[in-house]
């Protein structure tokens, strides 16, 4: 639910609704000459889009916080129409355009959970698990034995994605990856 | 939780020892100034009455001082001449990386001074202290070398204004205008590498200053930045107590708007201004001072207790 904040509640974090869409403060700076009036410098980052701007407000100004709500869902399918997910509580469909999936899509397998933000119930992005398990459906064929070397070689995921896994990883193996960085973390035996 | 608030305290050891040390200095220097240090009451039924600050309400009619100015100035009205004060100030709303909402503050007040008197009790007193404390090596503060030896840099309102800002504000310029510049394109350019007075504030924007003999557009208050941050205000005080009865109703007026507050007119302290020889005091922020003689990033660092944890 959208709430009314004063200047005085602004923080890095909090989430505002400007002109219709919902804003991040990713930097915020209270300023105030002794005798004279407050400033509120904050950086604000647009949730939907990504463009950031700044922006000063006074004492006594008012804002609405951003009506946003997070839920999970289980991912389903993709086709033309975009990234099907299914709210597990009320079993309701929805589906995201691909531009809105943004990176996360490349480590989406079916029957994942996730957490979908919703701003004024409207999808806007999603945040996959911090690991994630993932088939190797391509990959130059490994030198067996070879643990040790450091050595990497390009993988492409069950999603299309292309990571790069040790020599020894062979096609067709599960490996868990962690999301954040994107990288390989180890072999899941099945 | 508990270990937590070991290690975070433990790590601010380095800090709270300078903090320590700059309390003592201080006190060392206004002892052989021969000044007297004094006590005033943090509970106050009428603070003084200034557009932008808000007391904080503690009950019973009372509230929390946001300054020790208008006790210390009835103790000169009252015939001591040269008194300071260590104490801890308190102010709603402020709270960023140079402002707490309790902070400590150093006023000092001298009859039969001015402005500029005070500019070189600032120029000793910095010196003082940093000279003590520094032992050869110089301070870093925020990535820029500063300096306190080398002469003070002085520069007048107007002329900040015209080279920082722009436009050059009169003796009534617009308020909005003036705090938005001085905030985002003046002060961060002050005080480099030594500190900078900034004097001769426009009339309007006076506070408890006197008007400048001759220079009607202008009043005696200067503020004293160091590394773009502000560390002191003070001014040759005004004693007439019609003038001052006029100022602080157009405050009582502004904060009632502002803040939908009515806040009491300073009686007693009015009537002691029939008594109040010429004199000059000023407020100085000791955090900030510990701040930048040991290069904290925030003012978190050099308190053990923020407002957060309070």
């Amino acid at each position: 639910m959208a709430s009314i904040l004063t200047a005085g509640e602004l923080r890095k974090g909090v989430k505002l609704e400007i002109d219709g869409e919902p804003y991040l403060i990713t930097d915020f700076e209270f300023t105030k000459p002794g005798k004279g009036q407050a400033l509120y410098r904050c950086r604000l980052k647009n949730m939907i889009t990504g463009i950031q701007f700044d922006r000063t407000y006074r004492s006594g100004d008012k804002f609405t916080s951003a009506d946003l709500e997070e839920q999970e869902m289980q991912y389903l399918y993709n086709d033309a129409q975009g990234y099907h997910f299914m709210n597990m509580s009320s079993y309701e469909q929805i589906e995201m355009a691909s531009e809105t999936v943004g990176d996360a899509a490349n480590f989406l397998s079916e029957n994942l959970l996730v957490s979908v933000l919703l701003f004024q119930g409207r999808p806007i992005g999603i945040t996959v698990p911090n690991f994630v398990e993932l088939q190797i459906v391509s990959s130059a064929p490994g030198i067996k034995g070879d643990t040790a070397s450091g050595a990497t070689k390009p993988a492409t995921l069950s999603t299309g994605h292309v990571i790069q896994v040790p020599l020894f990883v062979e096609e067709g193996e599960l490996v868990r990856i962690d999301t954040r960085s994107g990288q390989y973390v180890e072999r899941v035996k099945g | 939780m508990q270990t937590d608030e070991k290690e975070v305290l433990g790590g601010k050891r380095g800090f709270l020892e300078l903090r320590c040390r700059v309390l003592r200095l201080i006190r060392t220097f206004f002892e052989d100034e021969g000044f007297l240090e004094v006590q005033t009451p943090l509970l106050t039924a009428a603070p003084a009455p200034e557009a932008h600050i808000s007391p904080i309400a503690a009950g019973s009619g009372l509230f929390l001082s946001t300054s020790p100015e208008l006790h210390m100035k009835r103790l000169l009205a009252a015939g001591f001449e040269k008194i300071f004060q260590i104490t801890r100030a308190f102010r709603a709303g402020e709270r960023g990386r140079f402002h707490h909402p309790e902070f400590t503050i150093l006023e000092w007040y001298r009859s039969g001074a001015d402005y500029k008197d005070l500019q070189r009790d600032c120029q000793k007193l910095v010196r003082f202290v940093c000279a003590s404390l520094a032992k050869g090596e110089g301070v870093v503060f925020r990535g820029a070398r500063l300096d306190f030896e080398g002469p003070w840099e002085s520069l007048s309102v107007r002329r900040a204004f015209q080279k920082f800002a722009g436009w050059e504000p009169g003796p009534d310029p617009d308020e909005d205008r003036f705090d938005l510049d001085m905030s985002l394109k003046v002060q961060k350019n002050l005080g480099f590498p030594t500190p900078c007075i900034l004097e001769d504030y426009p009339a309007t924007l006076a506070a408890l200053a006197r008007i400048k003999p001759g220079e009607p557009e202008v009043a005696e208050r200067f503020e004293l930045f160091w590394a773009g941050v502000e560390l002191a205000n003070g001014f040759s005080e005004l004693t007439d107590p019609r003038e001052q009865r006029l100022r602080f109703g157009a405050a009582i007026e502004t904060k009632k708007r502002l803040e939908k507050r009515a806040y009491p007119m300073p009686e007693q302290f009015l009537a002691s201004l029939e008594n109040l020889p010429p004199c000059a005091g000023i407020a100085f922020g000791v955090d900030r001072l510990v701040m930048l003689v040991g290069g904290a990033e925030s003012m978190d660092d050099v308190v053990a207790f923020g407002p957060e944890t309070a």
